[in-house]
Formats: structure tokens, C-alpha cells, sequence
């Protein structure tokens, strides 16, 4: 038995109330679908039902699409920056005054940390909101001409692994740009979206501008292929990217896409050891390695390896797994069954490929859906894990010998979405950025997020870019 | 990491060749651990291992042997309507007072701890410093806090910061030797690395970042980045050196920061008062009022505790 046992701390979930059953939020209201179906939600890491939700059906899509194209025309599009700023703001208050609840609703539905969604994802939510409520009226300042038009109604698709912080990012620029939104969450995680609609009613935002609809993947297709869609805004997996991108192909619709990644974590010899050790941990077990920029795949010069890897395993056996709630707990639970099938399967092939897998001593709760902070050495870059995305807790762990070699090794993916680079030489930093086919290239640091930078990816993992001024051009007639 | 002990050409390049410390990192890494929730049998027992590591400390010019006593009466017994609650680990006080304190803790089990060679500047010849650990000893210290040259460390002077602590380590026999590198004056975080490893490898028992007299004096960066250099020494030299930040740290809820630092940087080998103390004076009180608290559930204002 350890000496100092941190005794429960759970984050109270009294602050949240749910309801039994969730509607549609379509033109300013709940309400029913037109086939009446439902699904239900549950907690990852217990598998208790939180509540049902509404299927849209391509009705109800309709129905949303209805409201947005006549909320664009008559109110949002034709409304002052300055005013469409003020709601945002107001958004963007709420959020904050929400936080809390919004972060144990968060933790509730995805599994993830409330730490994370306490620290990490809430307060960036509200810090995106405030950020392009900034920039709704001074539109005409971003170097996209003299007075940028909107685009229209946006089809906005959301994935599980950040629920709100992604509706955030979809969110906050099209409505600065003046454009309105049909957004659908994703299917194991509604909840805070269904809370974020409540806050635009709260807000007094006119109907019709935000339109949340509920469903799986047959919702979002007909979203997505729905004629009176101006643009399509998806973040996800790649396969389904690549659907969409050959479904809007033949369209005037203009589509951005941020999809999947398999980023290289570089760590130099004159690394920081113990910040570089840090870095690959939040790099790849921050928010169970649901995380498509996540450092999935470790590049370790073989000059530092032993000692590397002596620390990281250290640091993994004080890695706390288990209750999402629990304030002290450091990794949660793997958001769906699916999912942890997915990652089984993917660490099974890597062990039957001739990789070594390792994990530190580790309980796992029986009920809910669980995977152990997992390392594989002995990877080449033959492995299918090291080139899958395998998005959960798994790292992978290379080598290298030579700034060069490590260039190529982690360029050498179809996927481009971010990168990091490890060393306390400055000069090798910029040399490596320079060539590191990826969106976000982080240096002695990783996994960090900011409203004003620009993310987005290269090849496989998409295309436009979301946050800072670039992410306005995804939202305005440019 | 293997170090030459006595070596003493490759000393410069050995501490240089250390891992740099990310300043950035460090203090987000500092700043997660400080937000862990230590709640209900976790903070009781937490409350009383800090109370257990305390150098309970008065280095003031104002000091008598009348104050000297009454800090020991409270340092054996810190609360009298309590007698459950532990005894600190030491009383600290300047050498010209250690024989007061020895006399006072004498057979009690709470360590005399003396601070010497030119505390707190350090600025003085090396026969004067060695001449005032001989005294603290002499007068009963069994524990002497020294500080290093400063000085010479920013100079590059790497060799005389490390024959000093040898040539003191000597002077001090049998008492546990406390080397203090003032990490105020050091300011960044590879020198507080540097400075940590140059102490141990010296002979140095216990690293401590600060004489108190500076600020700022301890912070959890600091002694996250000196807690990674004795666990690192140990794993590559074998030898247990125990970490002391001092000046600072005044409440109960800032103590608890750093144990839950000790049990996940170096691990729960340190959690014990041999290998780690908290230099402190009003820490003490806070302490004391929550664990009163968490006893009996109400909080007792400042006058149940005694001053001192």
C-alpha cells in the first residue's frame, strides 16, 4: 500500500441536471423529430444511461436547414459586426459562468478527466468564443478585402473526443463571419452540445441562427449532402472526411476538413529529459489519446533512448487511471465500446508484428470501457502501428540517429497534422520546423492550444485551417 | 548519468552536460501537481507529515536564548491541548544559539539544527566559515545548514563551491551536513540542476533551496527541479540525498503542494523526515488549525495556538 494515498476527491455532479429525454433544438427550440426515434447516451466509464436523445432524421435536417437559411437572410447576415459581437461575448460569459457544470457534463458523457475538461477544454471553449467575438467587427481588417461576405449556412460535424471545444471551434468563426449554423454532435456525446443550446437561448440569440441536431452517422450524412448547405465544416476520422469531400465534390459547397493524424514526437539528445518526458505523456495519454494531433508516434535518438525510456516508464507508473470525476485522476475512460475495440485490435497486431508491448502494473475498472497507458518499442516504421491512427493510449515508440533521419521518419506518413520537437538547441528547432510536414509543429512542448493559432493539417489529415485569423477565411466568401 | 567524484577536471563539463531544465515545462508540471485534491484521510495524514518535517526556524538578529526556548517547548510539543499531534523534525536556529536549543531538545528526538558559514551571504574567508560549523557542532548541532559561495558558482568557480561543501562536510563529524544554494540568487532552473548535483557529489546529506533571507525563496518549480536531481543521483550514485525548501511556505494547504511534489517526482522514499523538511516557522500554526479542523470540524481562531 502506497504511504500517501490520495483519498477520493470527487467533483460533485449535483451541479448538473439532466433530463430524461433531449429534442432537437431547431429555429430557438427543443422539439420532437418527425419520426419520433431516440437513442441513449451513457457514461463511458460506468455504462450508466445519461439520457435519450433525438434522431434527426433527413426531415428534421430539413426542418434545421429551413431555419438557418431564414435566420441568415433576414436577421444574422444583415446584422452589424458589433452586434453579432455582443452575443458572442455574451456566449462567451455564459460559458464561463457555466463552467463548471459544462466540464462535469463533459466528463459525464465523454469520460475524459475533469482536470482536462476543467482546465483545459472548458476554459478554451469560452477563450474561443471572446477570441472571434473580437473579430466579428473588424471583418474588413483581416486581409480579405474591403467587406467579406459570409458564406451562408453552414453544415458543421463534430467529433466525440473534445465535444464542446470542437463545436466552439466551428461555432465561434461562423457566427463572427455572419453565418448561420446546423451542427451535429457526435452520437456517444450530445450532452454538451444539448447544454450549449440551452446557452444560446439564455444568450437571447435570434432563433434559427444555431441549430443543434442530434444523430450518428446517417444525420451528419444528410447534413452534409443537403442542397441548401453553403458549407460543410467536418472534423473527424479521414475515411469519412474523404466520403464527404467526394460527396461535396460535384457542389458549389465549400468544405474544410480536419481529419486524422499519426504525429511524430521528436526528442533530441540535448533534450530537456524531464519536460520532454512530460511532453510525450500529455503528448499521447492527455485525454486517453482521443486526440487526433496526438504525439502518437515517439522518435527517440538512439544516444538518449535507454534513458528516455527509463523515465517515461518511470512517469507512467504515477500516471492515476479511473473515475473521470475524480479530480486527482490523470486518465479516464475510452469514450465507446467501439472504440476500445478499435484500440485492442490495433495493439494486438502490434505485438503480433513483433513489437513490445509494456504498461505500468495498472487496475482497470470492470464496469465501463478501459484501456491501460500502453507503450510499444521495438516499432519500425513498417508496423501498422506506426502508420495507423490508432487514437487511444497507445505510443509508439522509434529511433533515429541523425536530425535528417528524424525529418524523414516523420514525414514519412500519409497524415500531416502537427509535430513536436524536443531539443534546448534553438537553431535545430527552426531547421526542423522548416521541414516537418505538418500543421502545428510544437517545439518543447506539446498538445497546446490557443485561439489565436491556426491549426489545421497537411495531406490525410485534411484541409483549411481553424483558429486565429485563418480560420475566418474557412467562414467568408474569399 | 555516471559523475567522477573526484575527477575534478571533468566537473565543469559534467554539470553542463546535464539535461537542461524548460523553464516553461517545469513550472506547468509544478503547476498540475499543485492541483491535486488531498481531501479527507489523505489530508490528515499529509497534515501530520508535514507537521513532522518541519525545522521549526528563527534566524533573526533580535533572537535570545528566552525565544530560543519557547520555540522548543513548541517544537516538542507544537500543540498542548493536543499531545496526538507530532513533534517536528528540528528547531534551526543561528550557531551562537544552538547550545540553548541542544539543551532544551535534549533526549526529546527533535533534531538541533544550526545554520553556519556566514549565514546568510556566505561572504566570508573559508577559516572564518569552517571556524563557525566547529562552533555550531561544539554547541550541540547535530544537523548544520551551510550556505554556498554564490558568488563563485555564477563565476564558473564550480571547484571552490565544491571544496568548500568537502571541507565543511569534514568540519561537520558526525552532523548531517545541509547544503543551501540559495536558488533566489541562482535564479534559473539549470542552475538550480547544476548546483544540486554539485552539492551531492560534494557530500552534501540534504540539498535546501533557500536561506529565507531572499527572495523569492522556495517555490515548487525549484524544488520540483532539486527532487528530480536526488532521485537522479540516487539511481546513478546509489546514495539517498534528502531536499529541503525553506522560506515561503506558510500554509497548510501550500505543505501538502509539496509532499504531493516529493510522493510523485522522487517518489515515497522521500515522504519521511529523514530525507525531506519543510524550513518554515508560521507553517506550523496553519497546520495545526486544520488538523484541529479536521478533527473536531470547526475552525479555532488564532488564539488557541500558541505564538511560539
Amino acid at each position: 500500500m502506497p504511504k500517501f494515498e490520495y483519498a477520493p476527491a470527487p467533483e460533485s455532479r449535483s451541479i448538473v441536471s439532466l433530463r430524461e429525454s433531449y429534442g432537437l433544438f431547431i429555429n430557438g427550440e427543443f422539439g420532437p423529430s418527425v419520426d419520433g426515434r431516440a437513442f441513449k447516451t451513457i457514461s463511458p466509464a460506468t455504462e450508466e444511461v445519461l439520457a435519450e436523445v433525438t434522431e434527426a432524421g433527413p426531415a428534421d435536417v430539413d426542418r434545421a436547414v429551413t431555419a438557418a437559411r431564414k435566420a441568415y437572410e433576414h436577421t444574422w447576415s444583415a446584422m452589424p459586426g458589433r452586434e453579432r459581437a455582443k452575443y458572442l461575448f455574451r456566449i462567451a460569459r455564459i460559458v464561463q459562468e457555466r463552467a463548471r457544470e459544462l466540464a462535469v457534463l463533459e466528463s459525464l458523457d465523454n469520460g475524459k478527466p475533469i482536470r482536462e475538461s476543467r482546465d483545459v477544454d472548458i476554459p478554451l471553449v469560452a477563450a474561443h468564443f471572446f477570441y472571434y467575438a473580437g473579430w466579428a467587427d473588424k471583418l474588413e481588417y483581416a486581409g480579405y478585402g474591403p467587406a467579406p461576405r459570409p458564406l451562408g449556412v453552414a453544415g458543421q460535424v463534430i467529433p466525440w473526443n473534445f465535444p464542446l471545444l470542437m463545436l466552439a471551434w466551428k461555432i465561434a468563426p461562423a457566427l463572427a463571419c455572419g453565418n448561420t449554423v446546423v451542427l451535429k454532435p457526435a452520437e456517444t456525446t450530445p450532452l454538451t452540445a444539448l447544454a450549449f443550446a440551452e446557452i444560446c437561448q439564455q444568450a437571447d440569440l435570434p432563433p434559427g441562427v444555431v441549430n443543434i441536431v442530434t444523430g450518428a452517422g446517417e444525420t451528419g450524412r444528410a447534413l452534409v449532402e443537403h442542397p441548401g448547405i453553403d458549407k460543410v465544416a467536418f472534423t473527424g476520422s479521414t475515411e469519412v472526411g474523404k466520403q464527404i469531400a467526394r460527396a461535396c465534390a460535384p457542389t458549389r459547397k465549400k468544405v474544410t476538413l480536419e481529419l486524422g493524424g499519426k504525429a511524430a514526437n521528436v526528442v533530441f539528445e540535448d533534450a530537456p529529459v524531464d519536460q520532454a518526458v512530460e511532453g510525450i505523456v500529455n503528448g499521447i495519454f492527455f485525454n486517453q489519446g482521443h486526440v487526433c494531433c496526438a504525439g502518437s508516434r515517439l522518435l527517440v535518438q538512439e544516444s538518449v533512448y535507454d534513458e528516455v525510456l527509463a523515465s517515461l516508464r518511470r512517469r507512467l507508473a504515477t500516471l492515476r487511471l479511473g473515475d473521470p470525476l475524480d479530480k486527482n485522476t490523470d486518465v479516464g475512460a475510452i469514450n465507446s465500446a467501439a472504440q476500445l475495440a478499435k484500440i485492442r485490435e490495433l495493439s494486438e497486431v502490434g505485438e503480433a508484428e513483433g513489437a513490445q508491448r509494456w504498461s505500468p502494473p495498472c487496475e482497470l475498472p470492470v464496469k465501463g470501457f478501459w484501456f491501460p497507458p500502453t507503450i510499444f518499442t521495438g516499432v519500425s516504421q513498417a508496423h501498422r502501428i506506426a502508420r495507423e491512427e490508432i487514437f487511444g493510449p497507445v505510443l509508439s515508440v522509434l529511433t533515429f540517429r541523425t536530425p535528417a533521419e528524424a525529418v524523414e521518419k516523420a514525414n514519412n506518413t500519409p497524415y500531416g497534422l502537427s509535430a513536436g520537437v524536443w531539443t534546448e538547441k534553438g537553431s535545430l528547432i527552426l531547421w526542423m520546423a522548416s521541414r516537418l510536414r505538418a500543421g502545428v509543429v510544437w517545439a518543447n512542448t506539446f498538445n497546446k492550444f490557443d485561439p489565436t493559432s491556426p491549426f489545421g493539417g497537411y495531406k490525410e489529415s485534411g484541409y483549411g485551417r481553424e483558429g486565429g485569423r485563418h480560420g475566418l477565411e474557412a467562414y467568408l466568401d474569399v | 548519468m555516471s559523475a567522477p567524484t573526484q575527477a575534478i577536471p571533468e566537473l565543469r563539463g559534467f554539470l553542463h552536460g546535464l539535461p537542461g531544465v524548460d523553464r516553461v515545462g517545469a513550472e506547468a508540471r509544478a503547476a498540475t501537481l499543485a492541483s491535486r485534491s488531498i481531501k479527507t484521510t489523505a489530508k490528515q495524514w499529509a497534515l501530520d507529515m508535514a507537521i513532522s518535517m518541519i525545522d521549526l526556524t528563527t534566524l533573526e538578529g533580535q533572537d535570545t536564548p528566552g525565544k530560543v526556548r519557547a520555540l522548543c517547548a513548541k517544537a516538542k510539543r507544537p500543540d498542548p491541548a493536543d499531545p496526538t499531534a507530532p513533534m517536528v523534525a528540528a528547531v534551526c536556529v543561528y550557531p551562537d544559539l544552538a547550545h540553548v536549543a541542544a539543551v532544551e531538545l535534549k533526549g526529546s528526538g527533535v533534531h538541533v539544527a544550526s545554520v553556519a558559514t556566514a549565514f546568510p551571504s556566505g561572504r566570508t574567508s573559508l577559516e572564518v566559515k569552517l571556524a563557525d560549523v566547529k562552533y555550531a557542532v561544539s554547541a550541540g548541532a547535530d544537523e548544520v545548514d551551510m550556505v554556498i559561495d554564490r558568488g563563485a558558482f555564477l563565476a564558473g568557480d564550480y571547484q571552490l563551491v565544491f571544496d568548500e561543501i568537502v571541507a565543511v562536510k569534514q568540519a561537520c563529524g558526525d552532523a548531517h551536513l545541509k547544503v543551501i544554494l540559495e536558488t533566489g540568487e541562482l535564479v534559473t532552473l539549470d542552475n538550480v540542476r547544476r548546483a544540486s548535483w554539485l552539492a551531492m557529489l560534494a557530500g552534501g546529506d540534504f540539498i535546501k533551496t533557500s536561506t529565507g533571507k531572499v527572495a523569492p525563496a522556495a517555490t515548487l518549480p525549484v524544488t520540483l527541479v532539486m527532487l528530480e536531481a536526488v532521485r537522479d543521483f540516487r539511481e546513478s550514485h546509489g546514495r539517498q540525498v534528502g531536499v529541503k525548501p525553506a522560506g515561503g511556505i506558510r500554509t497548510a494547504k501550500d505543505a501538502i503542494r509539496y509532499l504531493v511534489l516529493v510522493n510523485e517526482t522522487a517518489g515515497e522514499d522521500w515522504l519521511d523526515p529523514d530525507w525531506f523538511r519543510l524550513g518554515a516557522s508560521s507553517l506550523l500554526n496553519d497546520l495545526l488549525m486544520q488538523r484541529t479542523k479536521m478533527m473536531t470540524g470547526r475552525y479555532s481562531g488564532p488564539d488557541y495556538f500558541t505564538l511560539d
